[in-house]
């Protein structure tokens, strides 16, 4: 199984503040590997330094097997990124945008071309693709972007809250279309609130004061809880934080 | 009442505590009067002019001798004849011509007077005025040392020409310039972006969603912003007092009293600009854009309005700062009284209201 | 008297291109705690900005305790707590700031009524002189809910108080909320979290601007029209494909740990038959059992309902 994502001891401080201390992990290529934590444990600074867009203040980190100090750079050329506050431009048209993307993402006009037919396709947009994103309901924008966000089969992708606020069934489709990447080798990495998505995962990565308090697919989680279902686990290992409002 | 203040008291911890932007509305001007300031005071030396002698006599070459011995200036070359000026001042390096005229001595000897002419690039005004200066008291001196051996006094006078900038604005017309400028920076600018920020950080629908008028929340806003300006404008006047030399000669009570004036006719447009701003980056660009752009070109500060095209100048009649500009002018150089000033401060009176009838009416009390 | 009512109101935005809340009707009553549900742009939070005087309806009327919100939004606007859908306070002053700026706006002082909000500020009184803006997610919404509250409002109305914040904050806020029903509060709150729906005394189900459903939770899951089923295995997205081929199956997806569907036709009979053929696709170790609904498979059936399909 080759690894996509190698940490050690990954730290980062703010002045004093420890925002992330010395996390070790290894994820390996087609995973879907859950990221959860409570607001302010670290899961975010933890993403950002993966995706080449903080420097850590100490431990090593290779991503997509470049090392996050020497060439940072090089890493968002191998990822795709989306997250619920930023995805696509409002003001541009759903074919703009794919376009637009493609072209950032280093895809040649021929592959562009090609790949804009495919995603309208795949997605079903044939009659919205010269309409503005902003008038697509949510949930076509939600999938929209994580189309447009792997447009150049990333080694990897990050999705940040990637359903917030979409309906249930626009989110069951959405892992649907998580899963298919999955299986074509793009490694998911991704971060949520709803913790039956955390079911939905290869493995699931617990951080509380940032650091990792759990680590392991989610039915070894709850066997070595005993509980029924990840949500358990998490009240139980929340409940320990310090730095939030317990 | 109690509600008010807390409120104000609030605004006072928001501006207290953006510690950046205090720093700017405090920084700028103090560097401006500064750095205006200071960069007067410095002596001009080694000035490049040149001089077209075209009588050639005696006295003529004395007083150039005299001339080239100060370390003021430097003769760059000696014309042979005035059409050539107007070249040698384009070409960029030459600040002062000298033209003498064809009989100077003999004029002098016979008539006990002469003409000189001078010319000098005044598009910087200070150095056009001091070069001038400069040459007055050679010729000055000149004369004296004359007069010293003869009974009848002999007078050579200067005809000065500044080129570029007859009025020479400049000098000590900056100060009311910066003064007015800050005003509107803190009231327009600051208060609308306040304003405005309350819209869009979404605690305005929380004030909305209570029993506190909405009225008082823009009134509360304005009052940290009315006070700091007052406290910049004291920093601006004592600067200039005492480290300018700049004597405030009109009557203080009335020149804090028209400023006050301005300062709320100011922030009455701080506010109309709030009512038109959806975010704060819109409302810093509309004050930056639609007020301050037009306070610099066409209140009189930088450039003079008589020399504009009349479109422009009556343009310049909205622009509230033109009004205030002479007022203050009057009032700290002129030493005037409010018996000159009464028709301005009128006009600015009749813009604060206007402009707050107008903010008042687009002020919503609701979201949309 | 209801506390909060509705009635045929309708809401658009852009010159009337954006129908925001088609016909909404209902009421609430005093101490209630009550839900609206759905996913974001289903009208939630025209409806609270409505009622809390903000907007102006386009048709129909309003009313929150006997006023009506067009002509005597100045009376409700005393007597309602809001807390708007995202952070609304100020992030530059610190808590004890926040929280005293809005007990004067109201009125009030913290002192006079601090026992109502006792509960919850005893969480942050450790952090009183924090600036508001470093609070983390859980703290600010309780901070938010402190400063809702502090002049003892008859109705509460919380736009998503829930959003982004993990789950433990959650509970806990929902705990909160609990305490404050049982004070006699009437709470109208909305989120996206299915899961939230099952505390409220009542809920809206919501999508489009339209109510799909409005009742108890346990009435909503009762009107499940056919048998749920669960079923699992260790290779979950193979079965779900496998499962999208059958013919007997009239809806399946995946909800966490198992995937819910429904038969065509329940039975023994027919669940043998499904689990036969999964078996012969090469499924092991399947696990099959009756479910009862959760309020998210309500909704994703009202959906269907809606769209022609269940898949």
């Amino acid at each position: 199984m080759e690894t996509v994502i190698k940490t050690k001891d990954l730290t980062k401080r703010f002045g004093d503040f420890v925002a992330v201390d010395k996390i070790t992990f290894d994820v390996h290529k087609g995973e879907i590997f859950g990221f959860l934590g409570a607001n302010g444990a670290g899961k975010t600074t933890a993403m950002r330094m993966l995706c080449g867009l903080s420097k850590p203040t100490s431990g090593e980190a290779i991503v997509a097997g470049v090392d996050v100090y020497r060439n940072p750079e090089e890493i968002k050329r191998n990822i795709g990124y989306m997250s619920q506050k930023f995805s696509l431009y409002e003001d541009l048209t759903v074919l703009e945008n794919i376009k637009f993307y493609a072209g950032i993402y280093g895809l040649t006009d021929q592959q562009i071309k090609d790949k804009s037919e495919e995603l309208i396709e795949k997605l079903g947009l044939q009659n919205q693709a010269k309409v503005l994103v902003s008038l697509l309901p949510l949930g076509w924008r939600q999938k929209l972007a994580f189309s447009v966000a792997i447009v150049h089969q990333p080694k990897i992708v990050f999705l940040d809250e990637p359903t917030g606020g979409v309906d249930p069934s626009t989110r069951k489709q959405f892992w649907d279309m998580i899963y298919d990447a999955s299986e074509n080798g793009i490694t998911i990495f991704v971060t949520t609130h709803y913790l039956d998505e955390a079911e939905y995962c290869d493995r699931v990565c617990i951080m509380v004061d940032g650091s990792i308090k759990a680590l392991d697919t989610p039915f070894l989680l709850k066997q070595k809880f005993d509980v029924d279902n990840i949500t358990e686990v998490f009240y139980q290992l929340a409940r320990t934080a310090k730095r939030s409002d317990n | 009442m109690k509600q008010f203040f807390a409120f104000v008291a609030k605004e006072f911890s928001h501006v207290f505590r953006d510690r950046k932007t205090l720093l700017m509305l405090f920084g700028v001007p103090v560097v401006q009067i500064v750095l205006f300031g200071f960069a007067l005071t410095n002596e001009i030396k080694n000035s490049s002019i040149v001089i077209v002698d075209n009588a050639k006599d005696m006295a003529s070459q004395q007083i150039i001798t005299k001339i080239a011995s100060t370390d003021y200036f430097k003769i760059k070359r000696e014309l042979l004849n005035a059409s050539q000026i107007d070249a040698a001042f384009k070409s960029g390096d030459i600040k002062l011509a000298i033209v003498f005229p064809e009989n100077f001595y003999t004029d002098l000897l016979h008539t006990n007077k002469a003409q000189i002419q001078v010319i000098a690039d005044a598009s910087d005004p200070n150095t056009g005025t001091t070069l001038t200066n400069y040459v007055s008291g050679i010729i000055a001196d000149y004369n004296s040392q004359m007069n010293a051996t003869i009974n009848v006094p002999e007078q050579i006078n200067l005809d000065v020409r500044m080129l570029y900038n007859p009025d020479l604005k400049g000098a000590p017309n900056f100060v009311p310039g910066v003064i007015a400028m800050v005003m509107l920076l803190i009231c327009v600018m600051m208060t609308s972006i306040s304003i405005v920020r309350e819209k869009e950080l979404g605690t305005m629908e929380v004030l909305l969603v209570s029993p506190f008028k909405p009225l008082y929340v823009i009134l509360a806003k304005a009052v940290p912003y009315l006070v700091l300006s007052l406290v910049n404008l004291t920093v601006i006047l004592l600067l200039s007092v005492f480290a300018l030399d700049l004597p405030i000669k009109g009557n203080i009570f009335l020149l804090y009293g028209v400023s006050i004036m301005y300062i709320i006719t100011s922030l009455a447009l701080g506010l109309l600009v709030s009512t038109g701003a959806k975010s704060q980056y819109g409302a810093m660009t509309l004050s930056l854009v639609g007020m301050m752009l037009p306070t610099m070109m066409l209140s009189g500060y930088i450039f003079p309005i008589e020399n504009m095209p009349w479109i422009l100048q009556l343009l310049s009649n909205v622009v509230p700062a033109k009004w205030f500009y002479i007022i203050i002018k009057d009032v700290m150089l002129k030493g005037l009284g409010f018996s000159y000033i009464w028709k301005e401060t009128l006009i600015l009176l009749g813009m604060t209201i206007f402009f707050l009838t107008l903010s008042l009416r687009n002020f919503k009390t609701r979201l949309e | 008297m209801s506390a909060i009512t509705l009635d045929h109101i309708i809401k658009t935005y852009n010159k009337g291109t954006t129908l925001a809340v088609d016909d909404i009707s209902f009421s609430i009553g005093k101490g209630e705690l009550f839900g609206l549900i759905g996913p974001d742009g289903a009208g939630k939070t025209s409806i609270f900005r409505i009622l809390t005087t903000l907007l102006l309806p386009d048709k129909g009327t309003a009313t929150v305790v006997g006023n009506d919100v067009v002509k005597d939004f100045h009376k409700i606007r005393g007597i309602v707590g809001y807390m708007p859908g995202r952070f609304s306070l100020y992030q530059d002053l610190t808590v004890e700031e926040n929280l005293n700026f809005f007990a004067t706006v109201f009125g009030t002082t913290i002192k006079e009524n601090y026992d109502q909000i006792k509960d919850i500020y005893g969480m942050l009184e450790p952090f009183k002189t924090r600036r508001a803006g470093k609070l983390s997610g859980g703290m600010k919404q309780k901070l938010a809910l402190c400063c809702a509250l502090i002049h003892k409002p008859e109705v509460l109305f919380l736009d998503e108080p829930t959003t982004g914040v993990d789950v433990v904050s959650r509970r806990e806020f929902w705990e909160m909320l609990k305490r404050l029903k049982a004070q006699g509060i009437t709470i109208m709150v909305s989120t996206s979290y299915m899961d939230e729906a099952t505390l409220c005394d009542r809920i809206a189900l919501m999508l489009g601007g339209k109510i799909l459903s409005l009742d108890t939770p346990a009435n909503i899951i009762k009107a499940y029209p056919e048998k749920l089923y669960a079923i699992k295995s260790p290779n979950m997205h193979h079965l779900l494909k496998d499962l999208r081929t059958n013919e007997d199956i009239l809806h399946c997806y995946a909800a966490g740990e198992f995937i819910h569907l429904s038969l065509k036709n329940a039975g023994k009979e027919n669940e043998e038959k499904l689990l036969k053929h999964l078996q012969s696709k090469g499924e092991i170790d399947l696990i099959l059992k009756e479910t009862t609904p959760t309020v998210e498979d309500c909704f994703i059936r009202l959906l269907g309902n809606i769209n022609g399909n269940s898949n």
